[in-house]
């Protein structure tokens, strides 16, 4: 079979104003506008969104899976980024 | 189910003797671990999965042509709306899956090639004919209520994308069977030939129905490895003794008789026992030797043939529109 394929689309949506576009699916398609259109109708047939993106898939840069423990764990022991670690009396209100 | 030929058969799906890589990536499964795309996998996990995903694909789409047949003869327009929007489902359910099964690396062109070449399984289900309009009920009812049976515990697949896209297809399947039931109750309140034709539909669906589930436990050659790897939640057995037992007393409620004479309910168990199954005609239909298998593939291979200027000419448009953009920016 000819390998002429079209090139594969993240689909992202987001539900309702407020809230931030979601992760979806994928899909081929010949272009962006083509992309759009399709992602309507195989993501959205039943009002699930109102506003969609669509990107194209290798345009996305992913952190490894493998480097998951040296590339977060800087986060880890900074106790002091988290509000818990002051300490302050219980009598003082709204803080 | 959709991917019973999975069941059928034995090649290597062996995994190799237990190594570090390996013990880890069970131990997060056991654990109810998600995986991911680009995580670490078993090459016969990957390959399970593939096969798996794809063949649940093929089913939704080449699923789409029994009841495609119908669209234009539906009673009325209620039920037309109902059915299109229906069979579209099922176009979009292919496509969640194929590009769930895209993400284990697989091509789409690949996959689609596999199935058109006969390579690739789906569910013996859609190799039989729908010739009256109370088939449209009865695959509605019957083989949507036994997709639904099997996809809920498809939802918490070990396999991140797998189950995401289960989530959908569940939330979109309630109303298929719940339409093909009202068809269903609408014939067997009407005259005696809608209440006979209903009943022929009941008669002729009901034991394929049940061969949906695939082969009895232990004739099922990947059933084991797929619970340990938390792709399969719980066996064929088990689902279509669900099935059973949720089926019939919706049977009972239209009046119609189940196709068997040694259907009983067993006060001790709580569950329906069932005849014995035909696994003679499964494995015929399965192995190609159905009332439609010929047809079903020849209308794939036809709608693929006929859409190449389509694809090819989507494509060179879209490379033209590139050039002139890139040349207008120079």
């Amino acid at each position: 079979m000819a390998r002429n394929e079209w090139p594969l689309f993240e689909v992202f949506i987001r539900p309702k104003n407020g809230l931030s576009h979601k992760h979806a699916g994928s899909l081929h398609a010949a272009d962006a506008r083509m992309a759009l259109e399709n992602a309507r109708d195989v993501y959205a047939r039943r009002g699930e969104g109102v506003s969609l993106w669509v990107v194209p898939s290798a345009a996305i840069t992913a952190s490894e899976p493998a480097d998951k423990e040296t590339f977060f764990d800087p986060a880890d022991d900074k106790v002091y980024r988290h509000p818990t670690f002051y300490d302050i009396p219980p009598e003082v209100k709204n803080i | 189910m959709y991917t019973q030929g999975l069941d059928v058969g034995s090649d290597s799906d062996r995994t190799t003797a237990p190594t570090g890589p390996e013990e880890r990536f069970q131990a997060r499964v056991d654990a109810e671990e998600k995986i991911e795309p680009r995580d670490w996998m078993p090459d016969g996990y990957r390959r399970t999965l593939i096969r798996q995903i794809s063949q649940h694909a093929h089913s939704e789409i080449v699923g789409m042509l029994p009841e495609g047949n119908w669209i234009t003869r539906a009673p009325t327009l209620r039920r037309k709306v109902a059915l299109l929007a229906k069979v579209q489902d099922e176009g979009g359910h292919g496509l969640y899956l194929y590009s769930a099964a895209e993400t284990l690396g697989a091509s789409r062109g690949d996959l689609v090639a596999d199935l058109l070449n006969g390579k690739a399984k789906y569910s013996s289900i859609f190799n039989y004919p729908t010739l009256t309009w109370a088939d449209i009920g009865a695959i509605g009812w019957l083989v949507d209520g036994a997709a639904i049976m099997n996809q809920v515990p498809l939802c918490r697949c070990s396999y991140g994308p797998y189950a995401r896209a289960m989530v959908r297809i569940c939330r979109e399947e309630s109303f298929h069977q719940r339409q093909g039931y009202e068809i269903m109750l609408a014939l067997s309140r009407g005259s005696d030939a809608q209440k006979r034709m209903a009943q022929d539909a009941l008669d002729r669906w009901w034991w394929p129905s049940l061969m949906m589930f695939g082969p009895s436990d232990g004739q099922s050659a990947h059933s084991a490895q797929s619970m340990r790897w938390k792709i399969k939640r719980f066996s064929n057995d088990e689902l279509r003794q669900r099935f059973v037992d949720a089926t019939v007393p919706q049977a009972e409620f239209l009046g119609l008789t189940v196709p068997d004479p040694d259907l009983a309910f067993d006060e001790a168990t709580g569950h329906y026992r069932f005849g014995a199954i035909d696994w003679s005609e499964f494995e015929r239909v399965l192995k190609g030797d159905g009332p439609c298998n010929r047809e079903r593939l020849e209308a794939r291979r036809k709608a693929w043939d006929d859409g190449a200027w389509v694809r090819e000419a989507a494509l060179a448009h879209a490379k033209k529109k590139d050039a002139r953009a890139q040349a207008a920016a120079a």
